[in-house]
C-alpha cells in the first residue's frame, strides 16, 4: 500500500547541507583522551599508584569546575562533551607525582574558570588552559612543583632530579653517567623509565597516542613534527662545546617536549587555523623551548613557549591566511 | 590521468539506492502546476487563461525579457487556473494550472524532425530559446543566455558536467548509460552553438560503467572523457573547469572569463530533444530516493507533476522522513510540504530519514580547522561564521572574501561543532547586498 500520510506535520526545512559527517566535539575530546592513556597508565606504572590519585582529582575536579561555572552562570552544561575531563588530564600529566592532592584542583581551578570560562568558554579561550593551570601552580608552589618522586622503575640508577635538572645543575658527563651510559639514558627515555612529570615521560607511548590522532585527522603532523625538529636542530647546534655539538637524540625525548608538541600544541582551540600558521606557531615555539632550556633560568621551557605562541595564534591567524582559490596565491 | 582540486569532503555517496534502476516514466498527473519562475532572471508572463484549452508543447508562458525562459504546457488539457500557488523555492508563486484531459496531444506541428547539421548557430540558439532550456542541474540558468557569446569573451572549450557528486543522485548517471545518443546529440549542438573545437566531460569515478559509455559514445569525436576522483564538491563550475582543463577562473569571474561554458547532461539531453525533434523542455529525469522511500527509482516525469505523486510512484515512505530535499542532500532545499510540483531544476527528491542527518546542536567554534581544510575555495569559514555572527559583514566580504563561497556546504559538512555556516555566509551576503542597495538610494 502507499503510504504517504506521514507528512502530516511539515518537515524540518533547516538550511543546506542536510548530511553531515559523524564527527563531533565530543568525538575529538574522548579520543584525545584514548590517546593519552597509555603514557598516563604509564606513569603510574613508573611512579606508583599515588598518581592515579592525582589524574582522577585533575580530571574530576575540571569537571566539577566546569559544572559548577556552567550552573552558576545559567549556561547549557557541557561537561558531557569531554573538554573539561581532557584539560584535567593533561593538567595532571604535566605535574611531578608527588604533587600534593589539593594542587591539581587548584589547578583545575585556574584552568577551567579562569583560562577557561572568563575568556568566553570552548572555543575562545587564547591560551591553553591545561597550561595555564600548570604556570600558575609553578608561580605558585614552586618547591611542589619541582620535587621528584623515586621511581618505581630503574630506582637505583636514576636519583630524584629530572634529567633536565641533572643537565641544568651538572652538566653533560654527569648526566650520561647518571643512567651509566649514553645509549642507556637513550633507552630511559625512549621508554620512560626516568624522571619527570607523572605523563611526559614516555617518549614511545606519547608518540603511539600522537600518530593515532594524526591517523585520525585531529591533528596536523607538521605541527609536532616542525616543533621537535626544530628542538632537535637548535640544540645540536648550540651545543655545550661550541657549535654542533649538541645532543638533540636528548633534547628532544627529555622533558614535556613530546607531550607539548603533540598535545599541548595541537590543542585546536589556541594555535593558529591554517596548516602554515601552525608550522610558524610550532617553530616559534620550537625556538622559544630551547631559548628556555638553554639560556634561560628554568630547566625546561616547553609550558611557557606554548603559552607565548598561544598570545601571537590571532596575529598568525590574521597574516596566514588560505590561499583563495582564483587569486594566484595574494592573500585579500 | 586522475585529476581534481584542493579541499572537498567524502560524504557517503548513497547512490547505490538507485544507480542500477533503469529510467521509469512516471504515470501523467491529473493536474499539472507549471509555475511561471522556474529559471533564474525574470518570471514568465502567463500567455493562457482560465477555461483555455492547451497542448502538450505550447508555450503557455513567454519569457519577460532576454534573461528568462519560455514555460510550456507538459500535458494537455484545460487550464483551471493562473494564481499563486505553492513553489518549491519561493513558497507562492504564479502559475497555470492544467487539469489532464488524458489525451496527451502534441501542440499541432510537433515533434517536428530537423535534421540540425543544416541549421546555422543563430538558429539553434534561437530553438533552445524558444524551447525554454535552462540549466537542469539545479542552478536553471536559461541555456541560451549562457551560449550567447559576449563580444569581449572569447569560447574555445565545451565542459559537459557529468561530475554528479551530490550524494544519492543518479539521474545524470542512468541518463549515461541509458541515452548516449541523446547526450552526444545535444553536446554536438552546443558545441556548435558556441563554436567551439573542444569538448570535456568530466564524470567522478564511481561511475566508471558511464565512464566506458560515454567514452565508447564520443570515439571518433573531439570530445574527451575525463574520470575524475570521486570528492565533494567535484561538480562545482570553477572545480569542475579546474580539474579537466586546468584553468582557474578568477575569483568573482565566470567560465566564459577563462574561455568555457559548462552544460549539465540533463542541459545537453534537453537541447537534443528541442533541435532535433522540436520538442521543448516539458519533462525531465529526477532521482527519487532517500532513506525513507520505499523504492528508490529514477524517473522521467512531466514538470508540473507534484512531489507527492513522484513519492508515491516509489511506494510511498518507509519510514517519516526528518526532511523532505528538493535537489541533492548538500546544496537542495528543505521543502515544508511534498505538495509542491517538480520544477526544471529538480535534480533529485529526496526523503532524507532522521539518522541520515547527523544533525545536532549548534556548538561555538572550536578551532579545529577542518573547514578550512575542506573548503575548495581557499576560504575561511570558521572566520566567516565568527564575523556573521558578530554582524562584521563588511569585514567578511572584504578581508575574508565572503562572495567567493559557492555556499557548497564541505565546511558544515565537515565541522564537528555543527555550526550552519552556509546559514551565516547567506546572511552576510544579504546583508551586504541590502548595504549596497542602501548606499545607492542614498
Amino acid at each position: 500500500m502507499v503510504d504517504t500520510t506521514m507528512n502530516d506535520k511539515i518537515f524540518n526545512v533547516s538550511m543546506s547541507p542536510h548530511i553531515r559527517d559523524n564527527e563531533s566535539i565530543s568525538k575529538i575530546m574522548w579520543t584525545v583522551m584514548i590517546a593519552l592513556t597509555p603514557a598516563a597508565l604509564f606513569g603510574a606504572f613508573n611512579f606508583g599508584y599515588r598518581v592515579v590519585m592525582v589524574l582522577l582529582i585533575g580530571m574530576g575536579s575540571a569537571v566539577l569546575f566546569e559544572y559548577l561555572t556552567q550552573k552558576i552562570r545559567r549556561k547549557t552544561i557541557t561537561i558531557r562533551d569531554g573538554s573539561a575531563c581532557l584539560t584535567g588530564l593533561l593538567l595532571a600529566m604535566c605535574l611531578p607525582p608527588t604533587i600534593p592532592f589539593y594542587m591539581p584542583a587548584v589547578g583545575s581551578f585556574i584552568a577551567i574558570v579562569i583560562a577557561k570560562h572568563a575568556m568566553g568558554g570552548l572555543g575562545f579561550n587564547i591560551f591553553n588552559p591545561a597550561h595555564i593551570g600548570r604556570a600558575a601552580l609553578m608561580i605558585s608552589w614552586p618547591v611542589a612543583m619541582t620535587t621528584w618522586s623515586k621511581m618505581t622503575t630503574g630506582v637505583d640508577v636514576v636519583s630524584t632530579a629530572t634529567p633536565l635538572n641533572i643537565l641544568k645543575q651538572q652538566g653533560y658527563e654527569k648526566l650520561i653517567e647518571t643512567f651509566g651510559s649514553a645509549p642507556d639514558m637513550y633507552q630511559a627515555l625512549f621508554l620512560g623509565t626516568r624522571n619527570g612529570s607523572i605523563g611526559e615521560t614516555s617518549t614511545v607511548l606519547l608518540l603511539l597516542g600522537g600518530c593515532f590522532l594524526i591517523y585520525k585527522k585531529y591533528i596536523n603532523w607538521q605541527l609536532p613534527v616542525v616543533m621537535v625538529g626544530t628542538v632537535g636542530i637548535l640544540t645540536w647546534v648550540f651545543g655545550p662545546a661550541g657549535l654542533f655539538t649538541g645532543d638533540p637524540l636528548f633534547h628532544m625525548m627529555a622533558g614535556g617536549l613530546i607531550i607539548g608538541a603533540f598535545f599541548m600544541a595541537t590543542d585546536m582551540v589556541t594555535i593558529p587555523i591554517t596548516i602554515k600558521g601552525q608550522v610558524i606557531f610550532a617553530l616559534g615555539a620550537g625556538i622559544l623551548t630551547v631559548l628556555i632550556r638553554l639560556k634561560g633560568g628554568y630547566p625546561e621551557g616547553v609550558c611557557y613557549s606554548i603559552l607565548l605562541m598561544n598570545s601571537i595564534t590571532p596575529l598568525i591567524d590574521r597574516f596566514v591566511q588560505p590561499v583563495r582559490f582564483g587569486l594566484r596565491g595574494e592573500v585579500k | 590521468m586522475i585529476k581534481s582540486f584542493r579541499g572537498g569532503v567524502h560524504p557517503k555517496d548513497s547512490k547505490s539506492y538507485t544507480s542500477g534502476k533503469p529510467i521509469e516514466t512516471l504515470p501523467l498527473p491529473e493536474l499539472a502546476v507549471i509555475p511561471m519562475r522556474q529559471h533564474i532572471g525574470a518570471a514568465s508572463i502567463p500567455i493562457v487563461k482560465k477555461g483555455d484549452l492547451v497542448k502538450k508543447g505550447q508555450v503557455i508562458g513567454e519569457a519577460d525579457g532576454f534573461v528568462s525562459s519560455n514555460v510550456h504546457a507538459s500535458i494537455s488539457g484545460q487550464v483551471i487556473d493562473v494564481g499563486s500557488h505553492p513553489h518549491p523555492i519561493f513558497g507562492k508563486c504564479e502559475a497555470v494550472v492544467i487539469s489532464n484531459d488524458g489525451k496527451d496531444e502534441w501542440l499541432e506541428g510537433l515533434p517536428l524532425i530537423r535534421n540540425w547539421e543544416q541549421l546555422e548557430s543563430a538558429q539553434l540558439l534561437k530553438i533552445i530559446s524558444d524551447a525554454g532550456i535552462v540549466g537542469m542541474g539545479g542552478a536553471t540558468f536559461p541555456t541560451h543566455v549562457k551560449s550567447t557569446l559576449q563580444k569581449d569573451k572569447h569560447v574555445d572549450l565545451l565542459v559537459l558536467n557529468a561530475a554528479e557528486c551530490e550524494p544519492y543522485l543518479t539521474a545524470d548517471h542512468r541518463m549515461m548509460l541509458e541515452e548516449g545518443p541523446r547526450i552526444v546529440t545535444g553536446v554536438r549542438i552546443a558545441m556548435k552553438v558556441l563554436g567551439v573545437e573542444k569538448a570535456l566531460v568530466g564524470i567522478e569515478d564511481n561511475k566508471k560503467d558511464a565512464i566506458e559509455k560515454m567514452t565508447a559514445a564520443f570515439a571518433g569525436l573531439p570530445v574527451e572523457v575525463v574520470a575524475l576522483p570521486t570528492k565533494y564538491p567535484q561538480g562545482a563550475e570553477k572545480m569542475l573547469i579546474n580539474a579537466v582543463s586546468g584553468r582557474i577562473i578568477p575569483s568573482g569571474g565566470l567560465p566564459m572569463d577563462v574561455g568555457v561554458v559548462v552544460q549539465n547532461v540533463g542541459t545537453v539531453a534537453a537541447i537534443c530533444d528541442a533541435v532535433t525533434q522540436g520538442i521543448p523542455l516539458i519533462q525531465r529525469v529526477t532521482t527519487v530516493s532517500g532513506g525513507s522511500i520505499k523504492s528508490p527509482k529514477n524517473i522521467r516525469v512531466r514538470i508540473g507533476t507534484p512531489f507527492r505523486e513522484a513519492i508515491e510512484f516509489c511506494d510511498g515512505f518507509s519510514t517519516r522522513p526528518e526532511k523532505i530535499i528538493m535537489g541533492g542532500p548538500m546544496m537542495g532545499m528543505a521543502e515544508p510540504s511534498i505538495d509542491i510540483p517538480i520544477i526544471k531544476g529538480v535534480s533529485g527528491i529526496l526523503a532524507i530519514a532522521k539518522g541520515e542527518a547527523n544533525t545536532g546542536k549548534e556548538a561555538s567554534c572550536i578551532r579545529c580547522g577542518r573547514c578550512v581544510n575542506a573548503c575548495p575555495m581557499g576560504l575561511n569559514p570558521s572566520m566567516l561564521s565568527i564575523l556573521s555572527e558578530r554582524g562584521l559583514y563588511e569585514e567578511a566580504k572584504e578581508d575574508y572574501g565572503l562572495f567567493d563561497c559557492a555556499e557548497c556546504g564541505s565546511c558544515v559538512f565537515a565541522c564537528p561543532a555543527k555550526r550552519n555556516i552556509v546559514q551565516y555566509v547567506k546572511y552576510s551576503k544579504a546583508q551586504n547586498a541590502a548595504a549596497k542597495l542602501k548606499e545607492k538610494r542614498g
